[in-house]
């Protein structure tokens, strides 16, 4: 399999919802429609700026069920690697990108009686397409969303408007918190959680539906890890019979991609798995930063994520 | 031009066959004179004219008959088609997936009107005609599933992920090779592969699972699988053994020919779009080794694969008992030459 289909769309709409987060609408350059996705679903947006390239996942947070145009959120983050800066500031009404098929790596447990939902800050952006098609088939849910504070959270008060008390919200500066114990406790045999903000959050909410007794099948995250910065390195790569330098503020995937080889991924943020590439030799250390291996697949150095992992030592060669 | 499509029998006086053209048609699985497992998956893209993998949706000069033996099945066992509650939206999905197929493909035979929600379906073969609202289960004479599914050649079941798995919680299941839907329902990915011997030793579902969970809308994928039947029987069931199970103590080196059938499936996979779920199609294909070695590259590579098969995978296949004799029969037509690569007829 190669890397995901890709589409082109023009960007239909440019919404600065909050001084740091820009919705963007997208539509298909052609009259073919976009594919339909569901709840939870994600896409990859590249955007090219010059010699830059920006390949970021995006929950997709229209409703599923309009093929017409797809939403998305953009977090303008302070101290990014640069990549969500470029798109929030280079990205306006009219700009043409590429984005990916839709892919869900968070989907709804359609067996579930119940569907708990909680969101920190943008992690809500999954919830808008997950609530609009549980409230289409008639479904169970409340959204718990979590923000900083009533100027700088987005779509609290649209998504009060269209489904009222099943909507809670809690604002960081008035000192509002989630009393997470109490809304686990006694919920129906059958309830599941689903959970996606910041990785205190998800640790949080995790930890405390362990203790509570919740099964884990009945808990859902979703974990996007952005690649982390860290010194240069060089990889060697045995099947093409090239060595890749990798920057600072670079991920292993993407200077591969920079060298125009096309390694699969789906995410691109060390979740999905897609991009899992066996270490054939590394003199120094590996440095971890997915949530995909096992700690034993961390600890035997013979695999890793390329789109999040780095490393650190003499040589590395990767079986690419 | 149109299908034209045969009345034949599956059960009692076995009246089917092939057409010269369904011959050409058929999906021979071997690409070299040997067999093994392999994660064979290849992207279910168009394939040449006239070939089972021309359209996404194969409809062939078999499905009048085809349809008609399924309804015989369910009429016996209903639970040949089941569904957990939570697979509906799966199911709707399918009826989007095979009518706008079935209509694209087949367009002098299916016809698909769409206005938003309201649809309408025409089935000329079948003589099937229904105005309906798509997603109100109401609207339509049967369940979504069963309703289309009783209306399209091959077995499908509906896959729901979840828990990095898959989930076989919906099927219909009535041409199958020796395995049973109501045993496997709700089952996961490697429980229901199970018996399989081999394949779990080298690998193949840890690397299938994981390719299949990470499917792509409009990616459709397929990979073909193969056993050998008695007597052109499409239902050879676990629940129906005491029906075809003795068949096999018929074959004679006399009948061979007519008694023995390579039996393909032809499997293609979709992800779902609103649902998440995976259809999983298993489209059988039957052939008799009289019709078969009429391609006289089949002919040679046949017995070749039989000779070479390893023994637990006859056994598994269940050919164990007729192996020897159809080798036998099928030693006359090969000359020894080799044969070229690939599948299809030279």
């Amino acid at each position: 399999m190669s890397a995901p289909t890709e589409i082109r769309v023009r960007v239909a709409e440019a919404e600065a919802v909050t001084p740091a987060i820009k919705r963007l609408k997208l539509v298909p350059l052609t009259s073919t429609p976009l594919p339909d996705f569901s709840g939870g679903a994600h896409t990859v947006v590249h955007y090219t700026d010059g010699p830059r390239h920006v390949r970021n996942p995006y929950s997709l947070m229209g409703s599923p069920f309009d093929p017409s145009a797809y939403q998305i959120s953009v977090l303008r983050v302070p101290d990014s690697r640069g990549g969500s800066a470029l798109i929030h500031d280079g990205v306006h009404e009219g700009t043409e990108i590429t984005i990916t098929s839709p892919i869900n790596l968070f989907p709804i447990d359609r067996r579930a009686r119940r569907h708990i939902l909680i969101a920190g800050g943008i992690g809500i952006t999954p919830f808008m397409a997950m609530t609009a098609q549980l409230d289409r088939e008639g479904a169970d849910f409340q959204l718990h969303y979590a923000m900083r504070d009533r100027a700088s959270g987005a779509y609290w008060k649209l998504l009060k408007s269209i489904y009222g008390h099943r909507v809670h919200t809690y604002f960081d500066d008035t000192n509002e918190t989630l009393a997470l114990t109490r809304l686990l406790d006694g919920q129906p045999l059958g309830t599941h959680l689903y959970v996606c903000g910041p990785a205190g959050m998800i640790d949080w909410v995790l930890k405390t539906a362990r203790e509570a007794g919740w099964p884990e099948e009945n808990v859902h995250f979703e974990r996007f890890a952005a690649p982390p910065p860290g010194k240069p390195f060089q990889v060697a790569l045995a099947r093409s019979k090239r060595t890749i330098d990798v920057a600072p503020r670079e991920s292993v995937l993407e200077a591969i991609e920079a060298a125009g080889i096309e390694p699969q991924f789906l995410c691109r943020g060390g979740a999905c798995g897609q991009c899992e590439t066996a270490v054939l030799e590394a003199d120094g250390t590996l440095h971890h930063n997915d949530h995909y291996l096992s700690d034993d697949e961390k600890a035997s150095g013979k695999k890793m994520m390329i789109c999040v992992s780095r490393f650190e030592g003499a040589r590395l060669v990767l079986d690419l | 031009m149109g299908l034209m499509f045969k009345d034949e029998t599956y059960r009692g006086d076995f009246t089917f066959y092939n057409s010269p053209e369904a011959i050409r048609h058929f999906p021979f699985p071997f690409h070299e004179d040997k067999y093994m497992y392999a994660v064979n998956i290849e992207p279910h893209t168009p394939g040449p004219k006239g070939s089972a993998y021309e359209f996404p949706i194969d409809i062939d000069e078999h499905y009048v008959s085809d349809m008609r033996d399924r309804a015989l099945v369910l009429q016996e066992d209903p639970l040949r088609c089941q569904s957990l509650p939570h697979m509906i939206t799966a199911e709707w999905d399918l009826v989007e997936l095979l009518m706008t197929s079935m209509s694209d493909a087949y367009p002098e035979h299916f016809t698909l009107k769409r206005n938003g929600d309201a649809w309408h379906w025409i089935n000329r073969p079948m003589g099937i005609e229904n105005e309906f609202t798509f997603g109100d289960t109401s609207t339509l004479p049967y369940p979504p599933m069963e309703y289309i599914t009783r209306q399209c050649q091959g077995d499908f079941c509906l896959l729901d992920q979840r828990d990095g798995d898959l989930w076989m919680d919906s099927g219909m299941v009535t041409s199958q090779a020796d395995w049973s839907l109501d045993f496997d329902i709700g089952m996961s990915f490697k429980e229901w592969h199970a018996p399989v011997p081999l394949a779990h030793e080298i690998g193949v579902f840890d690397r299938a699972l994981k390719f299949l969970l990470a499917m792509q809308i409009g990616r459709p994928v397929r990979r073909l699988n193969w056993t050998m039947t008695i007597n052109p029987r499409l239902d050879t069931s676990p629940e129906n053994y005491h029906k075809w199970g003795t068949d096999r103590t018929t074959v004679t080196p006399e009948n061979v020919g007519d008694k023995v059938h390579l039996r393909v499936e032809l499997q293609a996979l979709w992800r779902l779009p609103r649902s998440n779920a995976i259809v999983f199609s298993i489209r059988g294909y039957l052939i008799k080794m009289r019709e078969l070695v009429t391609i006289p590259k089949w002919g040679r590579r046949m017995p070749r694969v039989l000779k070479t098969l390893p023994p637990e995978l006859a056994a598994y296949k269940g050919l164990t008992r007729y192996q020897d004799m159809t080798i036998d029969w099928l030693a006359k037509y090969d000359d020894g030459a080799p044969t070229s690569p690939g599948c299809f007829p030279d």
